[in-house]
């Protein structure tokens, strides 16, 4: 896996905010990579800057954010190495990228569809506009697709409205939007989270096997430590705006290193832990984006805090097992500091 | 239909401090221009469970199933369309909620309060801490703002805040300081009895243990009894006593908590388990998840509630409601098949 050329490779990509109130750094130097056919999971809290990366991959970033710097490289027809940040966000080459190469679920498919044209209606604009296909041509893949994605009566349904459906069936129904150009890459942002468990799991299933059948990379993105340990095969752990570890699911879920990582994993509730007894927790809160600490993001609520050393310089993320990385001073002294 | 399921509450040590028995209610659906009520969403269904003092009962199930309706008629926020909701107040006397006038459920609101789901829409940005804790104590008769404010400083405490942030407003505070701030507002008056709807859910992972942390500590220094609302499996079994679980406005199990996890009893809660997806990759592929999609209230299928999507479903359960019986000491449960079935809980995995 390690020897093959990766589909895309984000690079100390940073994308900020400009505000009257200060400068947000809600991507700071972001750096990791997906394989083909790879499942790359982002965990992460609200606000450690899990949907900018993604908004910035796509380039949907909205005013006033900006990639200020970083290289996202991306497999453009499978052979040359494209720099999507140095492509213009509305050129024709990134239209053609978006929604046909790499392609969205979005966490909300009730706001994520319009309520004014059918779900055939929309599953059939994106496929006319990056295939060479016939409108008939364009029905009949969209009705293949929803019978792909696990839609009863795909004929049927192809004119119904999304607010005609269930939630579990407009996300398959946004799926099948998803991969109805083939993409190479699918990026799933919280596609389970406004679901109940009974039907995420039925998505979860339904991810998995399309993964399989199609052998497209996927990035998903979520908070639910449940949900990457069933599906990611790599995870990437995001802590405001950092990478704080990455590594093969098995190795981060049983041999974390970052301390942040570590008490993320203890502090959850699980329905396997005994009722009743008190969780360990981490202390404090998300700070502020306005009030970053310097130095290591984490230091603050970190229990393993070297004073002078972690409240001062920020640490690289940098190899610490044969698989794992970690931006932490336990493990090396490389800083990040320009 | 009516229920025949009297639960045997003396039999166990503890008197129930709240008992549930046949709650419905009943929405209207109007349609035309006359508004011409067409039928009925039946959000709860025949509702029967107690709660016994100082014990928690976690109340679970999916999006529409009628757990938060049910926790407004316990607190007469909506008016039940029928059943009974006794309560033992301070006095001793045992009242009747559902039926209560309006006089009479004012001077019982101080023993009951509830902890709300949104910090961020529970509290009104425009008052300060101490009005916000203290608006309580305001509406039933302490009028001295001294005694207010000590009391204020004392819930502060109480719930891991600093006092002096009394002056300030809520929108200096994270999501977790401000569930904080709910539940020092819902200790004001030294309840006896809390509802907690989904007091964690909208907060960070990383914050929800301390909330949690902090709810079981304060039961135990102030003796409350919970009832706690959430769809999140493992929430629940972490904070309660016993479990009930809903679907489609009806009970379809009820029981300790161990025991429910363990050996669950109804198909439907052994499905809910098998969906939770288990923080640990090595433990792969164990989701079975549930066919089909929660049937809608208004229309709801014949018989058992869940036979259309019951891996188990016979004939009768097509036919029959099943009344909630108790199968094992404390282990109630709605299923016409329960005491054939071997379902896997989560030990299981």
């Amino acid at each position: 896996m390690n020897n093959q050329q990766p589909l895309l490779s984000v690079r100390n990509l940073k994308t900020y905010f400009s505000l009257d109130e200060g400068q947000v750094k809600a991507v700071d130097g972001v750096s990791f990579d997906v394989n083909p056919g790879q499942v790359v999971g982002i965990v992460g809290e609200s606000g450690c800057g899990k949907s900018v990366t993604i908004k910035s991959i796509l380039r949907i970033i909205q005013k006033p954010g900006k990639i200020v710097d970083g290289q996202i490289l991306f497999r453009h027809n499978g052979d040359s190495m494209l720099d999507l940040t140095q492509l213009n966000a509305q050129s024709e080459q990134m239209r053609q990228i978006r929604g046909a190469e790499i392609a969205l679920i979005p966490q909300e498919p009730m706001a994520a569809f319009s309520p004014v044209h059918t779900i055939g209606n929309q599953i059939e604009e994106a496929i006319l506009l990056h295939q060479p296909v016939s409108k008939q041509q364009a029905r009949k893949i969209a009705i293949e697709r929803l019978r792909e994605v696990g839609v009863p009566s795909p004929e049927r349904r192809i004119d119904s409205y999304s607010w005609e459906l269930s939630g579990g069936l407009r996300q398959r129904a946004m799926i099948a939007m998803a991969l109805s150009c083939n993409p190479k890459l699918l990026i799933a942002d919280e596609p389970t989270t406004a679901i109940d468990v009974t039907t995420q799991a039925q998505v979860l299933n339904l991810l998995r096997d399309l993964q399989a059948q199609h052998d497209a990379a996927i990035i998903f993105i979520t908070h639910d430590l449940g949900v990457i340990a069933q599906i990611a095969d790599f995870v990437v752990v995001m802590y405001l705006g950092r990478v704080m570890e990455t590594g093969p699911v098995d190795d981060i879920f049983h041999n974390p290193q970052h301390p942040y990582t570590k008490a993320l994993l203890k502090s959850i509730p699980t329905v396997t832990s005994e009722s009743g007894s008190r969780l360990p927790t981490i202390e404090g809160a998300i700070p502020h984006p306005f009030n970053r600490p310097a130095g290591c993001p984490f230091y603050p609520r970190c229990i393993e805090m070297m004073p002078g050393t972690c409240n001062t310089s920020t640490p690289s993320l940098q190899p610490v097992t044969d698989t794992q990385s970690a931006s932490c001073f336990l493990y090396h002294k490389q800083t990040d500091d320009e | 239909m009516t229920s025949n399921t009297e639960q045997t509450t003396n039999s166990t040590n503890g008197h129930p401090l709240l008992d549930v028995k046949g709650l419905k209610k009943y929405f209207p659906i109007k349609k035309g221009f006359f508004k011409k009520t067409v039928g009925h969403v039946r959000a709860v269904d025949d509702v029967n469970f107690f709660i016994r003092e100082g014990e928690t009962l976690g109340l679970v199930g999916e999006s529409g199933c009628g757990k938060t309706t049910t926790s407004r008629c316990i607190l007469r926020a909506v008016d039940p369309t029928g059943g009974r909701v006794l309560y033992r107040a301070k006095s001793g006397a045992t009242v009747d909620i559902a039926q209560l006038p309006a006089s009479e459920m004012r001077r019982l609101r101080p023993e009951m309060q509830m902890i709300f789901q949104d910090p961020f829409a529970s509290l009104n940005p425009r008052m300060n801490l101490f009005d916000i804790v203290s608006e309580p104590m305001f509406v039933n008769g302490i009028k001295s703002r001294s005694e207010r404010a000590d009391r204020v400083a004392e819930l502060l405490q109480l719930v891991g805040l600093r006092p002096e942030y009394m002056q300030r407003f809520p929108h200096a505070f994270s999501g977790g300081q401000r569930q904080r701030i709910v539940i020092a507002r819902a200790l004001a008056l030294k309840p006896r009895l809390v509802v907690a709807d989904e007091p964690v859910s909208a907060l960070d992972v990383s914050v929800q243990a301390q909330v949690l942390n902090l709810l079981l500590d304060l039961q135990e220094q102030l003796k409350l009894t919970y009832l706690f609302v959430a769809h999140d499996l493992s929430v629940v079994k972490h904070i309660s006593t016993r479990v009930a679980v809903m679907y489609v406005g009806k009970i379809a199990e009820i029981a300790p908590t161990d025991a429910l996890f363990n050996t669950p009893k109804h198909p439907y809660t052994a499905a809910l388990m098998a969906a939770v997806p288990v923080a640990d990759p090595r433990v792969r592929s164990k989701m079975i998840p549930l066919q089909g999609d929660v049937p809608s209230p208004a229309n709801p299928p014949s018989g058992c509630y869940f036979h259309p999507r019951c891996p188990f479903a016979e004939a009768v359960c097509k036919q029959e409601t099943p009344q909630l019986q108790e199968i094992e000491p404390n282990h109630f449960v709605a299923c016409h098949r329960a005491k054939e079935l071997e379902l896997d809980g989560i030990s299981a995995n």
